[in-house]
């Protein structure tokens, strides 16, 4: 179906909240360097299902996952794996912008400075990258040690990516990351999604049916914790297989 | 009830609302009312104690001497700093605990509630468990280090609580964005969560200076009704060294009680006492800004420009 090879491999994973079966038998392999894109009605298990690609549903309790879940073949659940470097190389963008309560330069160092690096000029360096891989570089240079809340919303979730850049990551998720944002800050993020896609796979959850047809190569469509239909977004979007696809996307429910 | 033309019940609104307008007026004035008088008592007492306290000047009553009271003030700051010391860090690591890693359940909740009924005990009776711990199982004499002990004990149940309280109130996003970068839960808590919290911290950390500045109760029998000093001697093995915290170091608070109750007949009692009162107000008052101005100045740096 695609040139690149899969990045990530789901397969036949179930989660679990306590009793409540969040996710049944998924099953998705999502190439390198594309955008896959989520989509859903509310509550159909597709944050969840983003959340399990960086263990961040770790952080739950009594949540239990089983099947398995690889990136690059590793089986990312393994008892071997270490969590931390995981999400290292796994980064991700939350739906409300989040940058910590300090300067713009201490966010982005941040992720450096907590797996080792302590080199000025190295920090240094790392924060412009970051930034400029965020399209924020020109718009904060001569303000990097301002506080990084006191900015705008779009420019705080460009910080939120910088910052999850700055740890070099192969993956970036991202979780609604524009439904908090204006329709200015949402095009901006749209076309750095395209632009990072020649580097990073990123697969991104969203409301937005058109940001979906916009952005991603390939979409899954979610309905109450199973994947219904996962196709190319030209397919998916133009000639859907599943009648309950069809009705989600010409708007009769959702 | 009238029922008008339209059909829509009529309650009454206009009385209402005039009812609900002059009640807010009201309550606003009342609460003006009690902030203002919080302030006004608070300058009429300090006021009363610090003026008394600077007629009962003289020449003398400041030396580091036997007949002065300058000892006194240094033995109070020097037990509330090894108390601080001590129960700063210990607080905190147990309400770091309670907030971050202990899971939900009974046996959390056991927890808290016994730090939390560990905080009202009284402070004559940690006194004198601390007598019998710190001086007749050990066997040693009247110390300050003893009574500073017992100071820590009634200072880590508030700074846990205020530690553990100022965790839960920040919200989950400046953990996940943390974690979400690889960090782990100690990075998090020290990089993210505790420097977001200092300025409450701080607040705790001033009211429990407060406890080790104003203890006489609970200080009578662990560290000595007096205190010799010679600061010539800087020897720490020295009983009369300054910071040896083995020896007795009677503090401001008993000082002004001495003065008043065993020791009235001791020459410008009265004096000494109005002036230690003064002295031990002062310094509460300017520990609580100097607290204040360090917390502000961590939290700026932190924060960036």
């Amino acid at each position: 179906m695609s040139d690149h090879k899969d990045k990530v491999v789901v397969d036949h994973m179930d989660l679990y909240y306590d009793d409540f079966h969040a996710l049944k038998d998924i099953n998705l392999k999502m190439p390198e360097k594309e955008i896959t894109a989520f989509i859903g009605p509310s509550g159909c298990g597709k944050s969840t299902l983003l959340k399990s690609l960086n263990r961040m549903n770790d952080l739950v309790e009594g949540c239990k996952i089983t099947g398995k879940i690889t990136i690059d073949g590793k089986d990312i659940y393994d008892k071997k794996v270490d969590v931390n470097q995981l999400r290292k190389r796994v980064g991700m963008v939350f739906q409300q912008p989040n940058p910590f309560d300090m300067s713009i330069y201490d966010n982005v160092a941040y992720g450096p400075r907590i797996h080792g690096i302590k080199n000025r000029s190295q920090l240094d360096q790392i924060v412009e990258k970051s930034l400029r891989g965020a399209g924020l570089w020109d718009e904060v240079k001569d303000r990097l040690k301002r506080n990084a809340i006191g900015v705008s919303g779009g420019q705080q979730q460009r910080i939120c990516i910088a910052r999850a850049l700055a740890v070099e990551p192969d993956i970036l998720l991202m979780d609604e990351p524009t439904s908090a944002l204006d329709p200015i800050s949402t095009a901006a993020i749209e076309d750095l999604a395209m632009e990072l896609k020649e580097n990073y796979t990123i697969v991104i959850v969203t409301h937005n049916m058109q940001q979906a047809v916009r952005i991603s190569d390939r979409t899954a469509f979610f309905y109450l914790g199973e994947m219904v239909e996962y196709a190319s977004t030209d397919q998916l979007f133009s000639n859907p297989q599943n009648p309950k696809t069809e009705e989600y996307i010409t708007g009769r429910f959702g | 009830m009238n029922i008008n033309r339209k059909g829509r019940v009529y309650m009454g609104e206009k009385n209402v609302h005039a009812r609900s307008r002059v009640v807010d007026h009201f309550m606003t004035g009342v609460f003006y009312i009690v902030g203002g008088s919080a302030i006004l008592l608070l300058l009429v007492l300090a006021g009363y104690i610090i003026v008394k306290g600077i007629k009962s000047y003289y020449p003398g009553v400041m030396g580091f001497t036997d007949s002065g009271i300058g000892n006194q003030l240094f033995n109070t700051i020097y037990l509330v700093v090894l108390s601080l010391i001590v129960s700063v860090p210990l607080g905190m690591a147990a309400g770091t605990y309670l907030s971050e890693y202990a899971k939900q359940g009974k046996l959390t909740e056991i927890i808290t509630m016994s730090i939390e009924a560990l905080s009202s005990l009284p402070s004559i009776v940690i006194g004198l468990f601390g007598y019998l711990v710190f001086i007749l199982m050990t066997g040693a004499q009247s110390n300050l280090l003893a009574g500073a002990m017992v100071v820590t004990i009634l200072s880590i149940p508030q700074i846990t609580s205020t530690t553990r309280d100022a965790l839960k109130a920040l919200p989950d996003y400046y953990r996940t964005g943390s974690i979400g970068l690889g960090a782990s839960t100690f990075q998090t808590i020290w990089h993210v969560l505790i420097p977001a919290c200092i300025p409450r911290v701080v607040t705790g950390i001033i009211l429990v200076a407060g406890r080790g500045f104003g203890e006489a109760a609970a200080l009578l029998y662990t560290t000595g009704q007096s205190t010799i000093i010679d600061w010539s001697s800087w020897n720490l093995a020295s009983s009369t060294c300054p910071l040896n915290p083995m020896r007795p170091g009677e503090t401001l608070a008993l000082h002004v009680w001495m003065m008043r109750t065993e020791g009235s007949m001791v020459q410008h009692s009265t004096e000494i006492a109005n002036i230690s009162s003064m002295i031990l107000v002062i310094a509460v008052l300017i520990f609580n800004l100097a607290a204040r101005l360090i917390s502000a100045r961590i939290v700026k740096k932190n924060r960036g420009a």
